[in-house]
């Protein structure tokens, strides 16, 4: 075996690949961190992080070490499995959603021709993962923030895959690459602008599913102290809140692969092009979550069964129509 | 169809707030990075009460030691220390009107002559350690004679750090030139 025969190895290539994401999704959450906080800082028209580095830059790490030397504490009557099940749980999968996202065509750490089905189940979960961790907790908080993290990811899985199909539909695949290099012929040839009301009913979804504000009902805190991880000290919060900001980057990378050309665009290289549509749609995320107040938990089920299922629905059905009659 | 009506309000709504939002983002900031930077508003600072002195005498305050700053403060925090300076026999003061036939001038039940009893004060002691910054004092003050400082850097050690003699601040203030409380 060569050294070219190693390297080009699947197996090289996916222990490559994995290495790579785990860097990336560590940096990313450090990075979103700050974003966020910058961005509701200039949003109230304050600094934000200003004084741990140039800019606060640092202020996360800094956080990151503090939680990592905070003591673990397992409350009393607490499942102790389930308890420390649910952080594991929540970031194990984040890893492997990474693995088919095409950042170029060159770039992908895994090809697999269904990608998009390993991404929407090993998102899935994340679910899992909050109602263990609020069961587990034996806490009245946390047991009501998981319960309502599993209505509102059942509810809202739904028009997610509707929206999803749509885009299967159109260009017959479900593997990732072959859909971002269908896109890759310029502005126009985005899928963006053949299914506009699927991009729409796609982002709200994937709101929702990675519990962003004005969705982000299991962690309400001013209901539910912290809802599912009330009861969870240093890195088993710091785990969680590593899984959230992994998952948007997961959604809003997914978004960028089926919506947005994914790494198509002028000048720059290819994987730039995908990380700026990456961090354009998350700091919408964030412009979302410092905007608008959270809902009601009836609204947030009226919103996802009266409106974006009927609509993701009709959607669906007007596309299978039209490519029906293209044919 | 007013729930279509009602829906697409909403949803013009949302942008509406994004757009709100939005604008704010690129607004300049109205935080003071506030070591690096100093602080310029301090005009409505109300810090512990100081004298204020005379127009004519920068050395003595107004206080014309009527007590009523010591009756009106809530936490018992001002002690009035003062000295007789003199009685007067003053033109301008109306004399007491009793029944004539009643009281007989120059008897012991008849009032005190007409004058004025002038007073000043010895100290002034202001115990900023249970002092709640209600500023009853500064409103009772009849003749304005009470203020508050504008001393943001104030610290102590220990509580008799913050019990301060207000008279010999004033005093101080005097010999440094220039009056900052006023």
């Amino acid at each position: 075996m060569t050294l070219t025969e190693i390297i080009n190895h699947p197996l090289t290539r996916l222990v490559l690949g994995l290495v790579l994401i785990l860097v990336f999704v560590g940096v990313n959450g450090l990075i979103l961190v700050w974003m966020e906080r910058k961005v509701v800082g200039f949003i109230q028209r304050r600094p934000g992080p200003y004084e741990v580095g140039p800019h606060g830059i640092l202020q996360s790490l800094v956080d990151g070490v503090k939680l990592i030397a905070k003591q673990l504490v397992t409350p009393r009557g607490a499942d102790r499995f389930l308890f420390w099940l649910g952080p594991m749980l929540s970031v194990t999968p984040v890893v492997i959603c990474f693995l088919p996202i095409p950042f170029s065509p060159a770039l992908t750490a895994m090809d697999v021709n269904l990608g998009l089905l390993l991404i929407l189940a090993f998102s899935s979960v994340n679910v899992l993962a909050l109602c263990a961790a609020g069961w587990g907790s034996n806490n009245k908080y946390a047991l009501i923030g998981a319960a309502r993290a599993v209505s509102q990811s059942v509810a809202y899985e739904i028009p997610l895959l509707l929206s999803v199909l749509c885009i299967a539909f159109q260009t017959g695949s479900l593997s990732l690459s072959a859909i971002a290099q269908g896109q890759s012929q310029g502005v126009l040839s985005w899928n963006l602008w053949v299914q506009p009301l699927a991009f729409v009913i796609f982002f709200i979804s994937a709101t929702a599913e990675t519990n962003r504000a004005p969705f982000d009902l299991p962690e309400a805190e001013s209901e539910l102290t912290a809802g599912f991880h009330t009861e969870y000290s240093g890195m088993g919060f710091g785990l969680f809140f590593l899984a959230e900001y992994t998952y948007m980057i997961v959604v809003c990378s997914v978004a960028t692969a089926l919506f947005l050309g994914a790494h198509d665009g002028p000048f720059l290289p290819g994987p730039w092009w995908f990380v700026l549509k990456v961090y354009a749609l998350i700091l919408a995320l964030m412009w979302f979550r410092w905007t608008f107040p959270r809902v009601r938990f009836d609204q947030l089920l009226n919103l996802c069964w009266k409106w974006l299922i009927p609509l993701g629905l009709v959607n669906l059905l007007a596309t299978a129509l039209v490519l029906k009659l293209v044919e | 169809m007013p729930g279509l009506a009602n829906t697409v309000k909403g949803l013009w709504s949302l942008i509406v707030g994004l757009g709100v939002t939005g604008v704010e983002f690129f607004r300049p900031q109205l935080t003071v990075h506030y070591p690096r930077k100093e602080v310029d508003n301090l005009a409505t600072y109300r810090g512990h009460i100081d004298l204020v002195a005379r127009d004519d005498d920068p050395l003595t305050p107004r206080c014309i030691v009527c007590r009523k700053c010591v009756a009106a403060c809530p936490s018992g925090c001002i002690a009035i220390e003062s000295r007789l300076v003199g009685v007067e026999p003053s033109g301008d003061a109306r004399e007491l009107s009793l029944a004539p036939g009643l009281i007989v001038t120059g008897s012991h039940a008849a009032p005190p002559p007409r004058q004025k009893i002038r007073r000043e004060v010895a100290s002034f002691n202001l115990n900023y350690n249970l002092c709640s910054l209600c500023g009853l004092c500064v409103q009772t003050c009849p003749v304005d004679s009470l203020a508050f400082s504008r001393e943001v850097y104030l610290c102590g050690s220990s509580r008799a750090d913050f019990e301060f003699e207000l008279l010999e601040r004033l005093r101080r203030r005097a010999a440094a030139g220039g009056q900052r409380a006023a």
